[in-house]
C-alpha cells in the first residue's frame, strides 16, 4: 500500500487533533502542530502537562484516542516501523540496559538500527569519543553517574543519525556541565539537518535551544511561537531606575505613575513599563530620560530588562489557576 | 570533527530474516549480561556442579531408590529438569526488569521485531541450560553416573530436555510480564520449582503418600522425568516419551499465545 501524495512534504513533525484521555482531566486534548525540517520546538509545561503523552504518540510507543501524526510523511499508527527507521528517542528515564556496558548498549541498539555487526561497533565507538565515555566504554552501566547515562541514552538515539529527534526531558537532574555538553550535542545534530522536538521544564534550556516553543498545560497548548514571539506577547521591556537620593527616588516614582510596575525604596530603584513594545521600547526609553532631566531627578544607574520567559510561564500558569478556582 | 553518517543500508532481507537477526542479537545480549551479573554468572556456571555434588553427597547415602542403579544415576534426571526450572525463574526476573524499566520503550521505537524481545529471553535461557546440561553430565561421569544409552537415547533425552525447557522459559515469561515488581516476579517464579519437587525427580513416586502419588505420577514433570531416565538407563521407556511430548507442546503453545497478548496488551496503552 504506498500513498503517492504524501511525497516531499515540508514538515518533520505534522499532528492534527492528537487526543489521549487518561481519565476525564488528565492527558492530551486535541494537539495540533507542524514542525518544519531542521528546527527546533520545545514542548513547555509542568509536571503533568501532558508534554511525555506528546513524545509517546509521536513516537509510536502510544495509539492516540483520535487525531492523527506523521513523522517525515509517514504516519505512526499505520507505519510505525518506517517511523522508527527514521527517529531517534530519548525518554524520560535511562532507557537502556543497565546490565551491559555502555559499548554493548550502542553495539546492540545499532545491530537492531539494522546495522552490520561491524558497522555497529564503528559507530558505537565513535559514539562513545564523541561523549567523552571512552573510559567506561567496557564497564557495566552500574558504575555510570547519572550524567554519564544520560549521555548514553542520547547516543543511543544518535546511531543511525536520526532525520527526527526526540527528547523528553534530557537534562533533567543533570549538573551544569553535562547539561551545557548535552545542548552543544543537540545543537550540533541540528547543524547537520537532524529536526529536535525536545521537552523540558526548564525555560532557559527551551530559551537557549528552540526556535519555537509550545506551551502546554492541561493538556492543551496554552500558547506558542518563537522565544522573542512569546516575551514580546506576554512580557514587556522594563526600564529600571535607581535615584540618586531619597527625594529623587519619591520624584521619580510620581512621574508616571501609569508606568510604574514596582518601587524599592531600599535600593531606590523603580522599574517602569514600556507601553508600546512595537518600537522595541526605545523612543519611550528617550521619552522617559527627557522628563528624568527636566524635572531635575538626579539618577545613578539605570538599565533596559528583557522580559524573561519566566514571566511568561508565570503568567500562564497563574492565569490558570485563576480559572480554576 | 570527521562524522560519517550510518544508515541502514544492508541489502533487502526477508521479514523472515530480519526477525531471526533480531532474536539473535537479543539472545546475545541476554548471555552477555550474565558477566556482568555475579548471581546469574554463579548460578549458570556453579548451579549443575552444585547440584550434582549436592546430590551425590547430601543425599545420595540417605535415598534408596529400589533400583539397580545408584543414586547419583536415578537423579541425574531430574537434577537437568530442576536446572532448567533454576535458570527460568532469572529469565522471570530478566523479562520484569525489562518491561519495569525504560529499556522496553527503546526496543519499542526501534525498527526491530518486537517478538524478538521475549524470544531472546527464552532462546538465551534454552542455550545456558543446555550448556549447563553438558556441564552436569561432565560431572555426573565423574561422580559414579553410568549411563546406558544409545546415540538415539541421548539425542530423544537431551531433545525432551530441550523440550521442558522451552516450556518452562514460556512460563517464565508469563510470569515476567504478569509480576508488578522484580522482587515479586522472583518470589512468584518459584512456582516453577514446585512441580519438580512433586514428581519422581529426587525420589521414587512409590514412597509418596497415596494422595500425592495419585497427583505425582499424573503430572507433566514426572513424565518427562521419567522419560529422560529411560533414556539414560536403557530402560523401556513406555508412554512416558509420547505424554512429554504432548504435554509440554501443549504448555508451549499455551505459554506463547499469552504471553504474546500479554505482551502486546502491557505495550499498547
Amino acid at each position: 500500500m504506498r500513498r503517492k501524495n504524501s511525497v516531499a512534504t515540508p514538515s518533520a513533525i505534522s499532528a492534527t487533533g492528537l487526543t489521549k484521555a487518561y481519565g476525564k482531566t488528565s492527558g492530551l486534548f486535541n494537539l495540533s502542530l507542524d514542525v518544519p525540517v531542521g528546527s527546533v520546538t520545545a514542548l513547555l509545561g509542568p509536571n503533568g502537562a501532558g508534554k511525555t503523552t506528546t513524545v509517546r504518540l509521536l513516537t509510536t510507543l502510544t495509539k492516540p484516542d483520535s487525531g492523527h501524526a506523521t513523522i517525515g510523511g509517514y504516519d505512526v499508527v499505520r507505519e510505525p516501523q518506517k517511523v522508527q527507521s527514521i527517529i531517534g528517542v530519548t525518554g524520560q528515564s535511562a532507557s537502556i540496559d543497565e546490565k551491559l556496558t555502555g559499548l554493548d548498549n550502542l553495539v546492540m541498539f545499532g545491530q537492531l538500527h539494522q546495522l552490520r555487526a561491524k558497522d555497529a561497533k564503528v559507530r558505537a565507538m565513535q559514539l562513545i569519543k564523541q561523549f567523552g565515555l571512552s573510559d567506561a566504554a567496557n564497564k557495566p552501566l552500574k558504575s555510570y553517574s547519572g550524567g554519564m547515562k544520560r549521555k548514553l541514552d542520547l547516543a543511543a538515539s544518535l546511531i543511525v543519525a536520526p532525520r527526527v529527534l526526540f527528547l523528553d526531558e534530557p537534562t533533567t537532574g543533570l549538573d551544569p556541565t553535562s547539561r551545557s555538553a548535552i545542548w552543544e550535542s543537540i545543537r550540533e545534530l541540528v547543524r547537520q539537518g537532524t529536526t529536535v522536538l525536545l521537552t523540558t521544564q526548564y525555560l532557559e534550556e527551551a530559551d537557549r535551544l528552540a526556535d519555537t516553543i509550545i506551551f502546554i498545560n492541561n493538556g492543551r497548548i496554552v500558547a506558542q511561537g518563537s522565544p522573542a514571539q512569546l516575551k514580546a506577547q506576554l512580557g514587556a521591556t522594563r526600564f529600571v531606575i535607581t535615584a540618586a537620593t531619597e527625594d529623587d527616588f519619591s520624584k521619580l516614582a510620581s512621574l508616571a505613575p501609569k508606568q510604574v510596575l514596582t518601587t524599592i525604596p531600599a535600593t531606590r530603584t523603580v522599574s517602569f513599563a514600556t507601553i508600546n513594545t512595537t518600537l522595541g521600547g526605545l523612543q519611550e526609553l528617550a521619552t522617559l530620560m527627557e522628563r528624568i532631566t527636566d524635572a531635575h531627578i538626579a539618577i545613578s544607574s539605570y538599565s533596559v530588562e528583557q522580559p524573561s520567559l519566566d514571566d511568561v510561564f508565570m503568567r500562564l500558569t497563574s492565569n490558570h489557576n485563576e480559572e480554576k478556582k | 570533527m570527521a562524522q560519517t553518517v550510518f544508515v541502514a543500508a544492508q541489502p533487502h532481507h526477508s521479514r523472515m530474516y530480519w526477525s531471526v537477526r533480531d532474536t539473535l542479537v537479543l539472545i546475545t545480549r541476554n548471555l552477555k549480561r550474565i558477566k556482568h551479573e555475579p548471581d546469574q554468572l554463579a548460578g549458570a556456571a556453579l548451579q549443575p556442579i552444585l547440584l550434582i555434588v549436592m546430590f551425590k553427597y547430601l543425599f545420595g547415602g540417605a535415598i534408596s531408590t529400589g533400583g539397580s542403579e545408584n543414586y547419583i544415576s536415578f537423579v541425574i534426571a531430574g537434577i537437568f529438569i530442576e536446572n532448567a526450572a533454576l535458570t527460568a525463574v532469572t529469565t522471570s526476573t530478566s523479562v520484569a526488569t525489562d518491561m519495569l524499566t525504560g529499556v522496553i520503550d527503546r526496543f519499542r521505537t526501534l525498527p526491530m521485531h518486537k517478538s524478538a524481545i521475549l524470544t531472546g529471553h527464552v532462546f538465551a535461557t534454552l542455550f545456558s541450560t543446555m550448556v549447563g546440561t553438558v556441564v552436569m553430565i561432565a560431572a555426573g561421569l565423574i561422580f559414579g553416573f553410568q549411563p546406558h544409552a544409545d546415540t538415539i537415547g541421548w539425542i530423544t533425552a537431551l531433545g525432551l530436555t530441550a523440550l521442558v525447557t522451552l516450556a518452562l522459559s514460556w512460563v517464565a515469561v508469563l510470569i515476567g510480564l504478569i509480576g508488578k515488581s522484580v522482587e515479586a516476579v522472583q518470589q512468584f517464579g518459584m512456582i516453577l520449582i514446585l512441580p519438580i519437587i512433586a514428581s519422581s525427580a529426587f525420589v521414587p513416586t512409590e514412597t509418596m503418600p497415596k494422595w500425592l502419588q495419585v497427583f505425582a505420577n499424573n503430572q507433566p514433570m514426572t513424565h518427562a522425568i521419567d522419560a529422560v531416565r529411560a533414556l539414560l538407563l536403557g530402560q523401556p521407556v513406555g508412554n512416558h516419551v509420547k505424554l512429554t511430548l504432548i504435554w509440554f507442546t501443549g504448555i508451549i503453545v499455551v505459554a506463547y499465545i499469552l504471553a504474546g497478548w500479554l505482551f502486546r496488551r502491557k505495550t499498547s496503552n
